[in-house]
C-alpha cells in the first residue's frame, strides 16, 4: 500500500532529497563556487523529470487516501511548472554570476518552490494545499530578499512575506470553516457535503469566499494585488522573471482544482465572485500599467491584466474554461519567459537598466532583438495572428459560450486599452529618441538563445500550437468530469 | 456550558484583531509578525474546537501542521526584517517605502 503511494509521489520525492542533499553539500564543501554547476544540475533535473512525467504518467492516481492526486491535470501543470523553472534558471546563472548574486542557496531555494507547486496542483486535501502553498511561498518570501545588501529587494521580501502571511492566514482561515461545515479535509468528502439538497451551508459558503481570496492573492489578482508592482521592482530581475511564470502556473492549478474538485457541484456560487476579480484584473492591469516607466512594474501590471484573463476561463466553470485557462497559461509563460530574457539583457556599461525610454530607437542598434520584442509585445497585447490572440480567443469563447458574454465583451475592452502599453514599449524602440546614453547590444547567447526562440513560438506556434490543445483538454475534462 | 459557538466567536474575534493589527498599525514591523501569528492561532482555536465537535482528529493533525508552518514563518520574517533593518536602519512600518505603492 505504501509503496503504490510512494511510486505515484516519486518525482517530489527525488526532487527533495536532491535539494536536501544540494543543501549539505554546499553548506559543508566549497559553498558559492559550486553555485553554477548547481544551477545546471537543478534545471537538468526539472528538464528530466518534466520529460518523465509528461511521458510516463497515465491515468488519475490517488496516493495517501486520496491526498495527493496524480491525473492528466496535474501532469499538465507539473510540466509547465517544471519546464519554466528550468528555464529561468538557465537564465538567470550568467546574470546572477556577473552581479556576484550566485548563490548556492539560490538554485535550492527555487527547487524547494517548485516542490511546493508540484503539491499545490496534486493536492486533493485542504493540508495538502496549505503544505503546498506554504513551501513554495516560504522559499519566495527567501528568493525575493535575496540581493541583502539592497534596501530594495529587503523591502521587496518584507512587502511580499506580510502580504502573503495575511493571505495564508485567510485561506488558512477559510480552510478551518470548510473542515468546521464539512466534518473533512478531503476535497472528496467536501464536494459530497456542499451538495445537499437546501443548497450549500452559510458556513461553507464563508469559508469558500475566504479561501478564494487566500487563493486570489496568491494569483495577484485585484484586490489582492497591492504587492505585485513592489515585489516585481524590488526584487532582482531573475527572481521577478520566475515569479511571472511557475508561480502563477501553479496557483492559477491550485484554483482550478480547489473549485472542481471541492465545489465543482456548486458552479453558481463562486462564478460570479470569480468573474467579478477576472473584470477587475482586466481593466486594473490594463489602466494602471500606463503610466509606468521601470519595465518590471510594467510586467507586475501585464501579469495582474493576465491573471484576470485566466480567470475569466475558470470563471466560466466547464471544460472548455479550464482547457482554455490551461492554453491561456502555457502560452503566457512562453511569452514572459522571452520577454524577462530581453529584460535580463537590458544593461549599459554592465548594469541593468529597467526605464522603458532607455530603449530609443533600439532597432537601430539590434534590428533582430528588436523584431523578436515587437513580436512578443504583440504576442502580448494579444493582436492576431500572433499565438497570444488564440489564448486570449479561447478564454473569450469559454466564457461566452457559458453564459458570461458581458465579461467577454469586457474582455476585449481591457485588451484594446492594454495594447497601449504594450505597443508604447515597440513605440520606443522603433520610433523613440536616439539616446547618448544607449543600451549595450551586446547579449548573452543564452538570453538570446530564450528571446528569439520565445518569439518564434509566437509566430509558428499559430500552426497547431503545438498539440497543448489535446492535452489541455484531456486535463481539463479529468478535473472537471 | 461553553459550546462550539462560543469557541468560534473567540476565534472570530482574535482574527479580526489580528487582521486590525494588519491593517492599522502603524509603528512597527514586530507588530505586523505578532498579528500574523495571532491570526494563525485563531485559525488553530477553530480548528481544535471543530475537530472536538465532528469527534474527528484531522482538526488536530491539521493543527499541528499550522503550529509548525507558522514558526518555520516567524523564523524567515524576522530573518528578512533583520537584512531590511541592517539596509535601512529602522523597522517602523512608515519607512517601508523605499518603492511606492
Amino acid at each position: 500500500m505504501i509503496e503504490a503511494d510512494l511510486t505515484i509521489i516519486m518525482p517530489e520525492i527525488l526532487l527533495a532529497v536532491f535539494a536536501m542533499g544540494a543543501l549539505l553539500l554546499g553548506v559543508y564543501t566549497t559553498k558559492d563556487k559550486m553555485a553554477p554547476v548547481l544551477v545546471w544540475v537543478t534545471s537538468a533535473l526539472f528538464l528530466a523529470l518534466a520529460f518523465w512525467i509528461g511521458t510516463t504518467g497515465s491515468g488519475s492516481n490517488a496516493a495517501f487516501s486520496g491526498m495527493f492526486i496524480d491525473d492528466a491535470f496535474s501532469r499538465f501543470a507539473k510540466v509547465a511548472i517544471l519546464l519554466s523553472a528550468a528555464a529561468i534558471l538557465v537564465m538567470s546563472e550568467g546574470y546572477m554570476a556577473r552581479r556576484d548574486l550566485l548563490r548556492f542557496e539560490f538554485p535550492i531555494l527555487i527547487a524547494l518552490a517548485v516542490i511546493g507547486m508540484m503539491m499545490m496542483v496534486s493536492a486533493g486535501d485542504l493540508m495538502a494545499l496549505y503544505m503546498g502553498l506554504e513551501l513554495q511561498s516560504l522559499a519566495l518570501y527567501v528568493v525575493a530578499s535575496l540581493r541583502r545588501d539592497s534596501a530594495k529587494s529587503t523591502e521587496a521580501g518584507l512587502k511580499y512575506f506580510v502580504l502573503g502571511a495575511l493571505s495564508s492566514g485567510l485561506l488558512l482561515y477559510g480552510a478551518s470553516l470548510v473542515y468546521g461545515y464539512s466534518g473533512t479535509t478531503l476535497f472528496s468528502g467536501i464536494i459530497e457535503a456542499a451538495n445537499n439538497e437546501d443548497g450549500i451551508s452559510i458556513g461553507l459558503l464563508i469559508g469558500l469566499v475566504l479561501v478564494i481570496s487566500g487563493l486570489a492573492f496568491k494569483v495577484s489578482a485585484v484586490p489582492f494585488h497591492m504587492w505585485t508592482p513592489d515585489v516585481y521592482e524590488g526584487s532582482p530581475t531573475p527572481v521577478t522573471a520566475f515569479f511571472a511564470t511557475a508561480p502563477k502556473v501553479a496557483a492559477m492549478g491550485l484554483f482550478a482544482r480547489v473549485l472542481h474538485d471541492a465545489f465543482g457541484g456548486v458552479v453558481s456560487d463562486w462564478s460570479q465572485v470569480i468573474a467579478f476579480i477576472s473584470l477587475l484584473s482586466m481593466f486594473l492591469g490594463a489602466v494602471a500599467a500606463m503610466g509606468q516607466r521601470d519595465i518590471k512594474r510594467l510586467m507586475a501590471y501585464s501579469s495582474i491584466a493576465h491573471m484576470g484573463y485566466a480567470l475569466m476561463g475558470l470563471a466560466a466553470g466547464t471544460v472548455l474554461g479550464v482547457q482554455a485557462m490551461l492554453i491561456y497559461m502555457a502560452i503566457y509563460v512562453t511569452m514572459n519567459i522571452g520577454t524577462f530574457a530581453f529584460i535580463l539583457s537590458m544593461e549599459r556599461d554592465g548594469q541593468p537598466v529597467t526605464d522603458i525610454e532607455s530603449l530609443g530607437m533600439y532597432s537601430k542598434r539590434a534590428p533582430g532583438k528588436a523584431l523578436a520584442v515587437l513580436v512578443l509585445m504583440f504576442s502580448l497585447a494579444g493582436v492576431p495572428p500572433l499565438v497570444g490572440f488564440f489564448g486570449k480567443l479561447y478564454v473569450l469563447r469559454a466564457a461566452y459560450d457559458a453564459g458570461l458574454a458581458w465579461l467577454a465583451v469586457a474582455g476585449v475592452i481591457a485588451s484594446v486599452i492594454g495594447a497601449f502599453y504594450y505597443l508604447r514599449i515597440v513605440y520606443f524602440m522603433y520610433f523613440g529618441e536616439d539616446r547618448e546614453d544607449a543600451l549595450d547590444t551586446g547579449t548573452p547567447p543564452v538570453l538570446y538563445g530564450f528571446l528569439m526562440a520565445s518569439a518564434i513560438i509566437m509566430v509558428v506556434g499559430v500552426v497547431n500550437l503545438f498539440g497543448i490543445e489535446g492535452a489541455a483538454q484531456a486535463a481539463a475534462a479529468v478535473l472537471v468530469e | 456550558m461553553i459550546g462550539l459557538e462560543h469557541y468560534l466567536t473567540v476565534a472570530a474575534v482574535l482574527f479580526v484583531i489580528g487582521i486590525f493589527g494588519l491593517f492599522l498599525n502603524r509603528k512597527n514591523v514586530i507588530i505586523l509578525l505578532m498579528s500574523i501569528e495571532l491570526m494563525l492561532l485563531a485559525v488553530n482555536i477553530n480548528l481544535v474546537a471543530f475537530s472536538w465537535y465532528h469527534g474527528d482528529l484531522t482538526g488536530q493533525v491539521f493543527t499541528l501542521f499550522v503550529l509548525t508552518v507558522a514558526a518555520a514563518e516567524a523564523a524567515i520574517g524576522l530573518a528578512i526584517l533583520v537584512c531590511f533593518f541592517r539596509n535601512r536602519g529602522t523597522i517602523d512600518v512608515e519607512d517601508v517605502n523605499v518603492m511606492k505603492g
